[in-house]
């Protein structure tokens, strides 16, 4: 049986007075894709943010054999968790090979930092064509290219992707899901929220629905794509 | 022609000075959108300890240079420390409380650090010591001093190289990125918390320089004197466009030059008796060449403050603030 990287029991994140997430309970294992799945308002966005200790939240998440809700969010990098947040989130006054370095900026070994930047110039080419123009400058699909190397950069174990697709065209919407199934190819364990829940539970091997702040099904993605429930709120039949 | 050429050289001695000063104040808003009056202060307090130095090594038979470098040496930690302590103990509580309390806190910590000074060094002004030969070379019709020289070579100096250390190394690409997102600066595993410690110490560290420079040109220190050149340097840094490093260099020189010309021209344009109706009007009172002047060099102060207003009412932003489009 393959390791738990990442596990979170009875999460909850409130606003105020209100719950967003209440009291989720899920996993990802080792070189797994996952993804989580539902509406707009369903508690997606903050439970990765929950992940990342950009919110604060109840509850226990545990990564490796760490327990990772009592960190602060600039501690995660270094143990290996990296979130490319909604909205890309680039740096737009730096330029792109600064937004890359920033990805990086965690890690001290400065060859393999090197080995890394051409690995992302060859995955992601059109990053090396504006390597020295201002992100902020960069079309949307550019700057969610940026953003997915910039974490690439870190060389993470896990990678937490929040909504991707989100404000692309169909067509770049493909070529970063052809990049997301490259870096998945390649063994790394991803955990991707997405609104488009047929391109994502393509990818995935499981995942879990969330309908207003809980998992509704957690299920095998195949399953999943074959569940009339599913089919009707989420794939639009 | 000669008032010209020596007030723009007057000019850039002072405006370099604001430019250095400004930095500071740019800085530390461009990363957490906090204007930290309390800046002027720790400028003071470097001319302050600088000055103290200055005169206790004044009888040592030390070169003059050794002695104002030892001075600096003493002004720079020093206020690094209050830089630090300021952000420790008045900022960072308050980081996530309405912007308004930070401001009132920068407010009264200027008012504590003006008070401590009152205290130790006493309502009096300190004067530099007669140590340095102050030599002057002429260029053309004017002439400029050793000290102004030394103060316009270190200013440059000094923004050089913060120009570099923001834009060149990793540390400073990081700190851009925290002034841009902090909590997406905070998934690349930068600690904000030392980034904007960082931003206070580097800009107490340069506004140290700038105070003894400041003392040293006008041969005085007073634990008064933080207030109006804090107030023109953040003049000099809305005019910039508040945030942007190059803006605060910019209007810093810029706003020196204005308020060196506007000095140096304001009593001969506003001399009533060179317009012939009112000479007339004012008959004997312009006699024989007399001058009868509105508005004399003591008005200085004002073109900072008349700029400031000016920037406010037609270009908020300021002369290089916000020139990136972002794109969602």
């Amino acid at each position: 049986m393959a390791q738990v990287l990442i596990e979170a029991t009875n999460l909850e994140v409130r606003y105020g007075g209100i719950a967003a997430v209440r009291g989720i309970s899920f996993a990802v294992e080792e070189n797994e894709v996952v993804c989580l799945i539902g509406a707009n308002g369903a508690g997606k966005t903050s439970t990765l943010k929950a992940l990342a200790r950009m919110l604060p939240s109840h509850g226990e998440i545990h990564y490796g054999s760490e327990r990772i809700d009592t960190l602060r969010g600039h501690e995660l990098i270094g143990r290996g968790l990296a979130l490319v947040p909604e909205g890309r989130g680039v740096f737009s006054r730096l330029t792109v090979a600064e937004n890359l370095a920033m990805g990086a900026y965690h890690r001290s070994d400065r060859p393999g930092i090197a080995v890394d930047l051409e690995r992302i110039y060859t995955l992601l080419p059109r990053l090396g064509e504006r390597a020295a123009q201002v992100a902020g400058t960069l079309s949307g699909g550019e700057q969610q290219m940026l953003a997915i190397g910039r974490a690439l950069m870190g060389r993470p174990r896990l990678l937490v992707l929040d909504e991707p697709s989100m404000g692309l065209a169909p067509l770049m919407v493909e070529k970063i899901f052809e990049v997301i199934r490259t870096v998945a190819a390649e063994g790394m364990t991803i955990l991707l929220v997405e609104q488009n829940a047929k391109l994502a539970l393509e990818l995935c091997s499981r995942g879990y629905v969330m309908e207003s702040g809980v998992i509704s099904v957690a299920d095998t993605a195949e399953r999943l794509l074959a569940d009339p429930r599913v089919r009707a709120a989420y794939l639009g039949e | 022609m000669e008032t010209l050429l020596q007030q723009i050289i007057n000019g850039l001695t002072t405006g370099s000075v604001y430019a250095v000063v400004a930095l500071g104040y740019t800085m530390v808003y461009g990363v957490i959108q906090l204007i930290n009056f309390a800046h002027g202060e720790v400028v003071m307090i470097g001319a302050m300890v600088a000055f103290g130095v200055i005169t206790g090594l004044a009888g040592s038979g030390l070169p003059a240079s050794m002695i104002v470098a030892a001075g600096v040496l003493a002004a720079v930690p020093a206020c690094m420390a209050i830089g630090y302590s300021l952000e420790r103990v008045a900022y960072r509580p308050l980081r996530h409380a309405p912007r308004l309390a930070p401001l009132i806190t920068a407010i009264g910590m200027s008012i504590i650090l003006q008070h401590v000074a009152l205290l130790i060094w006493g309502r009096n002004p300190l004067a530099f010591p007669q140590i340095i030969a102050n030599p002057t070379v002429s260029i053309g019709l004017a002439e400029i001093s050793a000290v102004q020289i030394a103060i316009i070579l270190l200013s440059f100096l000094m923004m050089g190289g913060l120009s570099w250390f923001v834009y060149r190394t990793r540390f400073g690409i990081a700190m851009r990125a925290t002034a841009e997102n902090v909590q997406v600066a905070g998934l690349m595993g930068i600690n904000a918390d030392r980034v904007i410690a960082a931003t206070f110490v580097i800009g107490a560290a340069l506004g140290a320089v700038a105070g003894v420079m400041f003392g040293t040109y006008y041969g005085i220190a007073h634990y008064t004197m933080g207030f109006t050149l804090g107030l023109k340097a953040f003049s000099a840094a809305v005019l910039g466009g508040i945030g942007n490093l190059p803006g605060a260099m910019v209007g810093g020189l810029l706003l020196g030059l204005v308020e060196a010309l506007g000095t140096g021209y304001i009593g001969d344009l506003t001399n009533l008796c060179q317009w012939p109706v009112v000479d007339a009007w004012l008959g004997e009172r312009c006699a024989d060449g007399a001058h009868f002047i509105l508005f004399g060099s003591n008005y200085q102060d004002v073109f900072a403050f008349v700029m400031l207003i000016l920037v406010l009412v037609f270009r908020p932003s300021g002369l290089l603030g916000e020139r990136v489009s972002e794109r969602a």
